[in-house]
């Protein structure tokens, strides 16, 4: 019999090593189950990206990117209720009816799951929604798995939104309200942040025409287009709430009510709204035209705009 | 001028060419964005209109080298397509708009556009790369190895003219900024060659 010779380190903590070992395998797997059995319902490659759709227990959703690192959803539904809106900047985007109050002519730049003309139609059933929507999938996607429709009251344009706003333009078209929300995608259409791009949709708004547009609140980009804004409609509500990388600006033709006059259209609109799952009363704190960023920060022109760039 | 300055000149100058070309091919979708979208039929266009007027150019300086191919005649390539892409600069805007309100279809609209502010120039600039080969070739033999290496240093410049526009150029510059610098650097190519033709042309008749 061999004489009896100390264990080795692996034979001392092998238990523990395994169960360590086990541990770490298991973590990165337990993330997809936390999700509550995510999987994916729809997926294809269109001409300008991928399109992924899914579905947990609780909702629904679209994106643009095959990997799952959270905060890439474009749009989502809770299946129970899909009336209520599941990402804060629905609800901040929806908050800017306080600044103008009835739009009746309504021009949306990009579709996603079909979320923000669903609420809006709700809201005001008897407004015209024009969606300019460049991605003929999206458009399909959003049909096929998100319920959304085209009725005689909402139309989906599928081309590009700077074609669409410089013709209906020169067509002499108004709009009450301009909500541009293609900008959460991973690629920025640079074409739809310059002066010149905002001077054309300025051309659309009548004398209380707005424009609202849901974008980032991070990196150079940030001060860059807040300052684009304000050069071309003078003072903007920079709606930026914590725990969510979203921002939305708010530019009016007119001047932009003070924290009283908010207060005081409040209170019509927050039963209405709560439908969509927020109170409109905890936005007002945040519709402030205080300029928080660095102001000389160069203005993006058709000349000039690395957005994308800007944003990494 | 001795044949060794003459194939680095022709070398550097088919390297500026190289750059040139896609550094435009590139800007050019920046420049049509704002009338046209940046839709893939946009890329299409321009793309197209880059690869027939880089053909036909190709074609035009290939024959143009048959008779007694020279550095002031590759010289006025430079300037004459410095000068084909003013228009580009100065008048971009408004024949865009013209064609604009003319076409309602973007994809045709995009391509005619390409054909008016890029046809020319590019194809100007196509008209370098044979010529090249003509210079420096002297005979059957290495003339593969020559024209592989002006490949090699145009197709290089190409590269090095896309990844400098798109990572660094359009950060730091606008556009007609750009485009400005590249008309520059085109004359200067073109008057580096043509004073290199008129050094030669003496000392050949001396």
């Amino acid at each position: 019999m061999n004489p009896r010779r100390a264990p080795t380190i692996w034979e001392q903590f092998k238990s523990h090593i395994i169960i360590i070992l086990c541990i770490a395998l298991v973590i990165p797997g337990n993330d997809l189950f936390a999700q509550n059995g995510l999987r994916n319902i729809h997926q294809e490659r269109s001409l300008y990206r991928n399109i992924v759709v899914t579905e947990d227990s609780n909702r629904r959703c679209m994106r643009f990117t095959i990997t799952s690192r959270s905060g890439q959803n474009q749009s989502c539904r809770f299946l129970e209720r899909p009336v209520e809106l599941v990402f804060p900047y629905a609800k901040m985007t929806l908050s800017s009816l306080l600044v103008q109050d009835n739009p009746q002519r309504i021009l949306i730049v990009g579709l996603g799951g079909g979320t923000l003309p669903d609420t809006y139609s709700r809201l005001f059933p008897d407004a015209e929604i024009i969606i300019s929507e460049i991605d003929d999938a999206v458009f399909r996607v959003a049909r096929e798995y998100f319920g959304f429709q085209e009725t005689d009251k909402i139309k989906v344009d599928i081309g590009d939104a700077r074609v669409y706003i410089k013709r209906a333009g020169l067509r002499g078209e108004k709009f009450d309200l301009v909500i541009l929300d293609a900008f959460n995608g991973e690629y920025i259409p640079e074409h739809l942040m310059t002066t010149e791009f905002l001077e054309e949709v300025k051309m659309l708004l009548p004398e209380n025409g707005m424009v609202v547009s849901n974008t980032f609140s991070t990196s150079r980009l940030f001060a860059a287009e807040s300052n684009t804004y304000r050069s071309v409609f003078g003072e903007i509500f920079n709606i930026r709430m914590s725990g969510t990388g979203n921002r939305v600006i708010v530019s009016s033709m007119q001047l932009l009510p003070d924290r009283a006059t908010l207060e005081a259209r409040a209170p019509a609109f927050q039963e209405r709204l709560e439908q969509f799952g927020m109170d409109v009363t905890d936005y007002i704190q945040y519709m402030s035209t205080e300029v928080t960023w660095d102001s000389s920060q160069r203005l993006l022109t058709d000349q000039y705009s690395p957005a994308n760039l800007l944003n990494n | 001028m001795t044949d060794s300055s003459q194939t680095v000149l022709v070398m550097i100058l088919a390297f500026i060419a190289g750059f040139i070309i896609m550094a435009i091919e590139l800007l050019g979708g920046r420049i049509l964005a704002p009338y046209f979208g940046s839709s893939i039929y946009v890329w299409g266009s321009i793309i197209t209109v880059f690869m027939l007027s880089l053909s036909i150019g190709y074609l035009c300086g290939g024959k143009l080298s048959l008779h007694n191919p020279n550095l002031k005649t590759y010289g006025t390539f430079f300037g004459g397509a410095a000068l084909l892409l003013l228009p580009l600069i100065l008048w971009s805007i408004p024949i865009m708009e013209w064609l604009f309100l003319q076409i309602e279809d973007p994809r045709y609209g995009s391509l005619v556009v390409s054909m008016l502010l890029f046809f020319l120039p590019t194809a100007v600039m196509g008209m370098i790369a044979p010529y090249s080969v003509r210079l420096l070739v002297s005979s059957t033999h290495g003339s593969g190895h020559v024209a592989g290496k002006l490949y090699f240093v145009s197709t290089l410049g190409s590269a090095l003219g896309t990844l400098a526009t798109s990572f660094y150029l359009v950060l730091w510059f606008e556009v007609n900024q750009i485009l400005f610098t590249m008309v520059a650097t085109l004359i200067a190519a073109g008057i580096a060659a043509i004073i290199a033709g008129t050094k030669q042309q003496v000392s050949d008749s001396v």
